[in-house]
């Protein structure tokens, strides 16, 4: 993991410093609120419906057990004793006082971390594949990249004050895990044909209102471009982006005016000029940066070991999480294990100080001291060992961190929702918990199998629900929530924007709505056919007939 | 923090910003002053401009496209970039572009909602003088000072901090 040299923990320090100042001259009423929140989005800071949100980076979904226990502290000391993974990989703090946001990022700076860009019209947190550096299937690791791109785009001077908030997403892997084609900048791998690895750059894609796939502006860019490439993106929406009307800002907006062909052809055209320039990446730059992300001192294990087939053999409970929460390893003798934070009852993603300090020792005790925030809202160990995962399974079970519903529809993606956020229309978390009550039982919720279920307090989309393979989105309806259901996203390689599938729902109709689904998906599925793949089989048709169907 | 700031230092700004009326025209001033103009009506008459007894300099909105100076810029003295709104960031990009790849030399000003919060960052794209709002000229907030370095490449550091990293001297 990335570890921060003397540069990086003073310019962290030196923002501390500065955001104090920023934040005394508003609570002194030098500052009007206007001219503060642009100031104090860029430091994450939101006013709220409740008390000010603060949301803290965690770059590319990359955390040190040291780092998770400060944040528990944190959370314990100025806030309700918990905190909220985002799909961003982040985590937010719902009640912080405004007063004391600067003694907290004071705090984060002692363990290497902050605030900055978080929100705001500038380049967010870099997202990436919660098992970089582990999967099976990764072409190369995209963590030097993210941590590259991470820098470059850090107070980047020409870049604070974008038409709109700007969001990249990196995957070295063939199975795209990290949604790059619903991200203002998508880089996913691809290669040349000397067999190269490198970049598609995909431009253009994301949720909110106007949802959108990315189109593929270069099939291939070698890897050594990407800083001067991404400048010349990023000047191009700069000067050329609308700014007019902040829902036609992004620049999926201004992808789609251009055409793809002549936004690609203006973003070369820009890159001439940067083409080979200081920004381009040696390979004794790369290395510095991947010298941070060397394998840990794996032990020489054996796959299968008796530690592990005996319980699988003989604790059914124990091989359902093994099945749903655990990932195959590049490494012999060792598997990724989700945490799952979508416990029946707790809002999705949500966590305890305890549950974090928990994760932090299990992190030391059963790896090597690091953790992940996967984008789905849970927490991912990235390297235990076999034998130690029955261990494991057993306290994490008793930390409720070891529900096996990994990819199941009670692992349901979902933003805050109206009980926190100033922005939603609706609630969010009374209706997942409903949707998880009524999905409760395990035998039920395996014979339904993978179903991304993405929830939505408002179009903003936090929860993503465009691409999930059912969505909800909550709707306002004179003063009432109401929630829309669509059917047929999905993230991947098939990445897909659901549609609507008709007039919404009261809040008690939805899970009612959701059984109805999952009856019609059970009556026409192929054996073995996932949901999403029986319903772009059969269609929409079939499951709007039923969900509106007359009851009598 | 006065209100004219150039090369880190409080200065007398001789220069008159001329921004057009109701009726869409420059107001006319003594043709021995020193005035900055919108660069549509620069390049209206650019001639005449050159060779007024007091200089010109041209008032760029971040709209316009810098290219149209090209041919100019070896002579001009002052450009302004007009900043409408402190969060509209496309003078940033007009500012490299003028130094980078156009290699302009003179006063590059930033003029507008600009505030101390700004400077640093405003600098390190390439302007050297900066004309604060009125009213924003007594608070706190940024100066060159407040960030001791930077990771990108800007007109100020041109080797990115990677690169300097990796390269001891």
């Amino acid at each position: 993991m990335y570890r921060y040299d003397e540069v990086d923990h003073r310019l962290v320090r030196e923002r501390v410093v500065q955001f104090r100042d920023q934040t005394r001259r508003f609570l002194a009423g030098e500052l009007s609120e206007d001219e503060f929140r642009p100031l104090r989005l860029m430091n994450g800071l939101y006013i709220q419906r409740h008390a000010p949100m603060l949301r803290v980076a965690i770059p590319y979904g990359h955390l040190r057990s040291t780092q998770l226990r400060k944040l528990a502290d944190i959370a314990r000391r100025y806030d309700k004793g918990y905190g909220h993974f985002t799909t961003r990989q982040n985590i937010q703090f719902n009640w912080p006082e405004l007063s004391r946001v600067p003694d907290i990022l004071e705090e984060l700076s002692t363990v290497e971390m902050h605030a900055i860009q978080t929100s705001g019209n500038c380049v967010r947190n870099t997202t990436t594949d919660a098992f970089a550096g582990v999967a099976a299937d990764q072409l190369f690791d995209p963590r030097p990249y993210c941590e590259i791109i991470r820098q470059w785009s850090t107070m980047h001077p020409e870049f604070t004050f974008l038409p709109r908030k700007f969001k990249i997403a990196v995957s070295g892997s063939v199975e795209d895990r990290a949604a790059t084609m619903v991200h203002d900048i998508g880089l996913h791998v691809s290669r040349n044909e000397a067999g190269e690895a490198g970049f598609r750059v995909i431009v253009g894609g994301g949720l909110g209102r106007t949802p959108m796939v990315g189109e593929v502006i270069r099939e291939f860019l070698p890897r050594q471009h990407l800083l001067t490439y991404l400048d010349a993106v990023l000047r191009v929406y700069n000067r050329f982006g609308r700014r007019d009307n902040k829902y036609k800002a992004r620049i999926k907006i201004l992808v789609k005016a251009m055409t793809p062909e002549g936004f690609a052809a203006k973003v070369e055209d820009e890159w001439r000029h940067l083409k080979d320039g200081p920004a381009t990446l040696r390979d004794e730059d790369v290395a510095h940066y991947a010298s941070f992300f060397v394998d840990p001192a794996y032990l020489p294990l054996a796959d299968e070991p008796a530690e592990l087939t005996g319980p699988l053999a003989e604790d059914k409970a124990f091989a359902r999480w093994f099945e749903r929460n655990t990932r195959a390893h590049r490494q012999p003798g060792y598997r990724s294990v989700i945490l799952s934070l979508k416990e029946t009852g707790a809002p999705p993603g949500d966590i305890s100080d305890e549950q974090m300090e928990a994760a932090a020792d299990w992190a030391d005790r059963f790896g090597f001291g690091e953790l992940r925030v996967a984008h789905e809202q849970n927490l991912v160990l990235p390297d235990v060992a076999q034998k130690d995962l029955y261990a494991l399974w057993q306290t994490a079970r008793k930390s409720r961190m070891a529900t096996p519903n990994i990819g199941l529809l009670t692992d349901i993606i979902s933003c805050p929702g109206g009980d926190f956020c100033s922005l939603a229309n609706a609630r969010s978390i009374p209706v997942a918990n409903a949707i998880q009550q009524t999905f409760d039982d395990l035998d039920y919720l395996y014979d339904l199998g993978d179903i991304a279920c993405n929830f939505s307090g408002c179009m903003n989309a936090c929860g993503h629900h465009h691409i999930g393979n059912i969505g909800i989105l909550g709707v306002d309806k004179n003063g009432e929530e109401w929630y829309q259901i669509t059917l047929g996203g999905s993230q991947g390689s098939d990445t897909a924007i659901g549609k609507v599938i008709g007039p919404s729902f009261a809040q008690a109709d939805v899970p009612v709505a959701f059984g109805k689904i999952m009856q019609v998906y059970l009556e026409r599925r192929l054996d073995g056919e996932r949901f999403i793949e029986t319903l772009r089989r059969v269609g929409v048709e079939p499951f709007k007939e039923r969900v509106y169907a007359p009851l009598h | 923090m006065p209100r004219y700031i150039k090369d880190g230092k409080a200065q007398t700004d001789g220069w008159r910003l001329l921004r057009p009326g109701d009726d869409g025209a420059l107001p006319s001033v003594p043709s021995d002053e020193d005035v900055i103009v919108p660069l549509a009506a620069w390049l209206q008459d650019a001639v005449r401009w050159q060779n007024r007894p007091g200089r010109s300099g041209v008032l760029l909105s971040p709209d316009d496209d810098p290219a149209l100076l090209e041919p100019h810029l070896a002579g001009l003295a002052l450009i302004a970039i007009d900043f409408p709104a402190f969060t509209d960031g496309r003078g940033y990009s007009l500012a490299r572009l003028l130094r980078e790849r156009y290699d302009y030399a003179g006063e590059l000003r930033a003029v507008g909602d600009v505030w101390p919060d700004l400077i640093r960052s405003l600098w390190l794209v390439g302007f050297d003088a900066f004309l604060i709002k009125d009213g924003k000229e007594g608070e706190g907030g940024d100066d060159y000072n407040t960030f001791s370095d930077s990771y990108q490449v800007n007109f100020r550091q041109p080797q990115p901090l990677f690169r300097r990293r990796v390269t001891r001297p």
